[in-house]
């Protein structure tokens, strides 16, 4: 057998064995591919199926194509959700990164007690969220709340917090802030521990500034931490749901409503499903979109 | 030798016990509760005393009849989602459920989701013979019946609007209980003292939760109604905006600041750390104001009739019944538990704890279990006053949550200081379409 014929040979029982491991082993895939099928596929297949329907539970289904999409055009209290979601979304990404990123440095120092002091100021993102929302609903109560009459023990007027229109959303931010503050930290914070020292060293033989420091080599380098803890808290900021629903409920009168807040109300309150499943699929399309240019952005600032 | 056994002691024992003993060998014998023992049901009631109730006495039902069953409570808001989603799923995984009648009455109805209960009470084998289906009181056998006459569930208890009144709160400013909302309106300022957090007045400002206070303003109207006898919607009209301006001053001028995010719960706190004097609420409140261990105003809670409207005096009405889902496949022993849940001792229970006014008036001629209880006679009094002047303080129709959040947040609006007429009729025009197509398809 010559050297060609025999490398042939070779190769094609390569390939035969490929092919029957392929065949062999195709079957340990189908389990994972009917979860993945069964729990992601098609809710959302189903999903963009009802919301072509006018169906109120109980009642009979109407196909209506895609006039629930158009419907949410003209729908003012939809396009008023959504300018709440971005509101509470922007407020809610902005304060647990800048808070998030100056918790980061501190920890990142040596100090007594750091460890104990890392501890404690995780715990709060250790909480189960409605125990947290009930807590701090408590504490929210305009005459028998806690923060009121700290507020009047230091001098300061009491705050309606939840219980004004105006007040409202800064206020569920501040919740989210306490929140998930320590979780943006704990991300920078793995992030500060992997910089190079290397740059700092020859900062510090050039003579610059800790802030020249921070702002010239410590930002930079922890750039793509920071993209990862934007993506993040911004998928969490938008999908945010029982901590307003538990709080608020949505109001006063509709001023805390998000769009989960308005599509949950559709759904499982008005019992609307083909509305609420319309309003379910443009939701993930904008998340999807939002996840998708910060996932370029995270490319972009790469080193 | 039997004669030998008999002792003076023992004779009179079976003398006392006789009447009893001969009691239940009667109803035994033409009544077998055991006959479905050894199945299991599931019952999915909201949490409430109500709940509380009949999970504490389960076993007594689990003794009298061999059947076993698992009773699951859930908070009220949820309950009424998850009934309807399972029974659209078409297999609820309950044999009975709780049915909101003043919110999901007519959506379970028109999807004939419930078996109708004048089969079962029809039934000679089925139904005890002490079951006396004509001590549940005409009203709530009424509010229990569908439109075209089909019983799907049996009614539990109803829910009066009452007020309740802090009553060292009245005295110290001399107020008497006022039976006119504007004697209301004015004792509720002169007890009010903002630099001590005390007020006149407290109530659900909330959206949604809102609607029942406004509607025992709009009760006491000419109109009182929230759609007329051709089922179109009249809250647009004065009456309606007479009720709005009501409901704005008492929660915008005479009630705790923040009022706009109230519901039953922060009321009931208020109230109870007696910052608040008088509370317009249902009545299954009494229980823990009266609360020692909870509550700073027990003992000091008066009870009246909600006050008179300018035309009419009504109390605000709702109520829940029980139902037996059409795809249970356990629908007799279904039936059983109803009778006993709902049977005279368990709605005397009820009345005792004070955990609702029951459907049956048998429960109210119990003088014994009313006075046991940790409830003035005026409680009592006030639900027996209130059960003639009530009336559903909600629409009977389809779509009455978006009813209620619409509305409620014109309401919640107003408390904001928006013009009431402009809320209201806003509002109204933007549910009148939702209402007419949903009568349309029924």
């Amino acid at each position: 057998m010559s050297s060609a014929s025999a490398i042939a040979a070779a190769a094609a029982t390569i390939e035969r064995r490929r092919r029957n491991y392929a065949r062999t082993y195709l079957w340990f895939v189908v389990p994972a591919a009917v979860a993945v099928l069964g729990t992601i596929l098609f809710p959302w297949a189903f999903t963009f199926f009802i919301s072509a329907f006018d169906w109120h539970l109980g009642s009979p289904r109407e196909f209506v194509g895609f006039a629930n999409y158009a419907k949410l055009f003209t729908d003012e209290r939809f396009g008023l959700a959504l300018l709440r979601t971005l509101y509470y979304t922007s407020l809610a990404v902005v304060f647990p990164l800048g808070l998030g990123l100056a918790a980061a440095l501190i920890f990142n120092q040596k100090f007594p007690l750091r460890g104990l002091a890392r501890t404690i100021f995780i715990l709060p993102m250790m909480a189960t969220p409605v125990a947290v929302a009930l807590v701090w609903t408590m504490m929210f109560h305009p005459q028998l709340g806690v923060l009121n009459w700290l507020l009047q023990e230091i001098g300061i007027p009491p705050s309606m917090w939840v219980y004004h229109a105006d007040s409202v959303i800064p206020t569920l931010v501040l919740v989210e802030v306490w929140h998930w503050t320590p979780l943006v930290m704990l991300l920078l914070l793995g992030g500060l521990a992997a910089l190079p020292i290397d740059p700092y060293e020859a900062a510090k033989i050039d003579g610059a500034t800790p802030f020249q420091t921070f702002r010239y080599i410590t930002l930079p380098l922890l750039a793509p931490y920071l993209v990862v803890a934007l993506i993040i808290r911004t998928i969490d900021a938008l999908k945010a749901f029982d901590t307003i629903y538990v709080i608020t409920g949505g109001g006063p009168g509709s001023a805390s409503e998000t769009i989960n807040i308005y599509l949950y109300l559709q759904a499982f309150a008005f019992y609307n499903m083909g509305y609420a499943s319309a309003v379910v699929v443009v939701f993930f399309a904008l998340i999807l979109t939002l996840a998708a240019l910060l996932m370029w952005t995270r490319e972009k600032v790469r080193p | 030798m039997f004669m030998q056994g008999i002792t003076r002691r023992g004779a009179l024992l079976g003398t006392l016990v006789a009447p009893a003993l001969i009691e239940r060998a009667n109803a035994q014998s033409t009544f077998d509760w055991r006959r479905f023992r050894g199945e299991r049901i599931e019952v999915s009631v909201q949490t409430s005393p109500r709940g509380t109730l009949l999970q504490q006495h389960n076993r007594e039902f689990e003794e009298l009849t061999g059947i076993r069953a698992g009773v699951e409570v859930v908070p009220e808001q949820q309950h009424r989602q998850k009934i309807i989603i399972e029974y659209a799923s078409g297999r609820p995984s309950f044999d009975i459920g709780e049915v909101s009648l003043h919110v999901n009455k007519r959506q379970v109805g028109r999807a004939r989701w419930n078996t109708d209960i004048r089969a079962l009470i029809a039934d000679r084998t089925l139904t005890a013979p002490d079951f006396d289906f004509d001590d549940f009181g005409a009203g709530m056998r009424t509010y229990a019946t569908q439109a075209d006459g089909r019983m799907d569930t049996l009614p539990a208890f109803a829910d009066y609007f009452i007020l309740y009144y802090n009553k060292e709160l009245l005295a110290a400013k001399n107020v008497a209980v006022p039976t006119t909302w504007d004697e209301m309106f004015d004792g509720a300022k002169r007890i009010e003292d903002r630099s001590r957090q005390v007020y006149g007045h407290v109530g659900r400002g909330v959206k949604n939760a809102n609607v029942v206070l406004w509607s025992s303003f709009l009760l006491g109207t000419g109109q009182r109604d929230m759609i007329n006898a051709e089922r179109q919607l009249i809250t647009d009209t004065d009456d309606a905006i007479w009720a709005t301006v009501q409901y704005q001053r008492f929660l915008r001028d005479a009630s705790p600041p923040g009022s706009i995010g109230f519901n039953w719960n922060e009321c009931q706190t208020t109230f109870m750390q007696g910052r608040a004097a008088m509370w317009v609420d249902g009545i299954g409140f009494a229980a823990p104001l009266e609360n020692a261990q909870r509550s700073r105003v027990a003992g000091k809670v008066g009870y009246a009739v909600v006050p008179r409207g300018p035309v009419n005096h009504h109390c605000a009405l709702f109520g829940s019944g029980y139902g037996i889902p059409e795809a249970s496949a356990k629908k007799g022993p279904a039936w059983f538990y109803l009778q006993w849940a709902l049977g005279k001792q368990m709605q005397t229970r009820m009345l005792a704890a004070g955990a609702g006014v029951p459907a049956r008036s048998s429960a109210f001629r119990d003088e014994a279990a009313m006075a046991g209880g940790p409830f003035p006679r005026e409680f009592f009094t006030t639900l027996a006053a209130s059960a003639p002047i009530a009336r559903a303080g909600l629409p009977e129709i389809l779509p009455v949550t978006e009813f209620r959040d619409t509305i409620g947040t014109a309401l919640t609006n107003t408390i904001g200081g928006a013009d009431p007429a402009t809320e209201m009729r806003a509002a109204t025009a933007a549910f009148r379409p939702i209402l007419e197509r949903s009568e349309r398809e029924t």
